[in-house]
């Protein structure tokens, strides 16, 4: 197994692999393209020709995933963290709950699991990249990696220090493996001293990485 | 995966390419769209399906490319020859104006 990760892999994308040069287009792209990058374009023209995509259809899936963002998944934790019924019904059905907030996180269920000072949450998708998209938007390049998805599992507390995420030896570690079926959300555990701040003050301190679990909720003042 | 040895965490934040989105659009569109034609274990089976140099050699959104295409030629939406003829016609395109 290679011990590059997916962030080399995509500079590798601009590479030529194939064994024939590309002519440079700077006023366009000021990288050449790949192969795949060509396969990409041809699928989209061919399954449009085909009537198996629609015109339209693109910019609608393109704006669908501009819309998804983090801060859908910081306004839950926010809202759990001020009302401890709904952060019950957090605890039973995900889904449901974000849908009382109007979000529309899809039908792939999603189960929500809470940081203690016991016990400290962390996601990985060993098999992909599986996650928790309607809450948290596009994943970062390094969930997808190879150095992430390898590690996690096996020296969780080292991989989390290179986050620059320290765990007391005394809270207990556990790795939640997504699947395509199943995804999960971390709740973080509120920081102390922000106990005046309001909901919307409360979502603006959640940040992606505390939701997938390699940081730490930290208050405004930190 | 799981498990193996690995280098140190990248935490690069790095932008996607805009036809990486594309890349990400189009599959949403076959996997969740009113004319879906596949499903994300299928989408996974392509990539894990690649020759491994391949795998090794592609970046992230060029395995799910071939994994697509893959796929849908072996459901027979299309044949390889298709896609041969269109990517010609692209690479074509984009040699005499530049990718869109």
């Amino acid at each position: 197994m290679s011990h590059e990760d997916s962030h080399k892999d995509h500079a590798k994308e601009h590479q030529h692999s194939h064994g024939h040069p590309h002519p440079q287009q700077p006023d366009s792209e000021d990288e050449p393209y790949s192969h795949e990058q060509v396969m990409a374009t041809a699928l989209e023209e061919l399954l449009s020709d085909k009537g198996l995509i629609a015109a339209g259809d693109m910019s609608s899936a393109l704006d669908y995933w501009a819309s998804k963002t983090p801060a859908d998944g910081a306004r839950l934790v926010a809202r759990c963290w001020t009302d401890p019924a709904f952060a019950q019904r957090v605890g039973e059905n995900v889904n449901a709950a974000a849908a009382e907030l109007d979000m529309d996180i899809g039908t792939t269920p999603v189960v929500a699991i809470t940081n203690t000072p016991d016990l400290h949450n962390v996601l990985v998708c060993t098999l992909c990249s599986c996650y928790p998209i309607g809450l948290l938007g596009e994943s970062p390049g390094w969930y997808k990696s190879r150095a992430y998805r390898s590690r996690v599992v096996s020296e969780p507390r080292v991989v989390l220090a290179e986050f620059g995420t320290q765990i007391s030896d005394e809270t207990e570690v556990r790795v939640h493996d997504s699947t395509a079926d199943l995804r999960y959300i971390v709740i973080p555990m509120r920081p102390e001293g922000t106990e005046e701040l309001s909901e919307g003050e409360l979502a603006e301190i959640v940040t992606r990485d505390c939701m997938i679990g390699t940081a730490l909720a930290k208050g405004l003042e930190e | 995966m799981g498990g193996l040895e690995a280098g140190p965490v990248d935490l690069t934040e790095a932008a996607y390419a805009p036809w990486q989105k594309r890349v990400k659009a189009l599959a949403l569109l076959l996997i969740r769209g009113d004319k879906a034609q596949m499903n994300v274990d299928e989408l996974r089976r392509g990539i894990e399906d690649l020759a491994p140099e391949d795998y090794e050699r592609l970046g992230y959104y060029e395995r799910w490319t071939r994994s697509i295409a893959d796929i849908l030629t072996e459901k027979g939406l299309f044949t390889a020859e298709e896609l041969t003829v269109k990517m010609a016609e692209v690479e074509k395109r984009w040699q005499e104006q530049g990718p869109k």
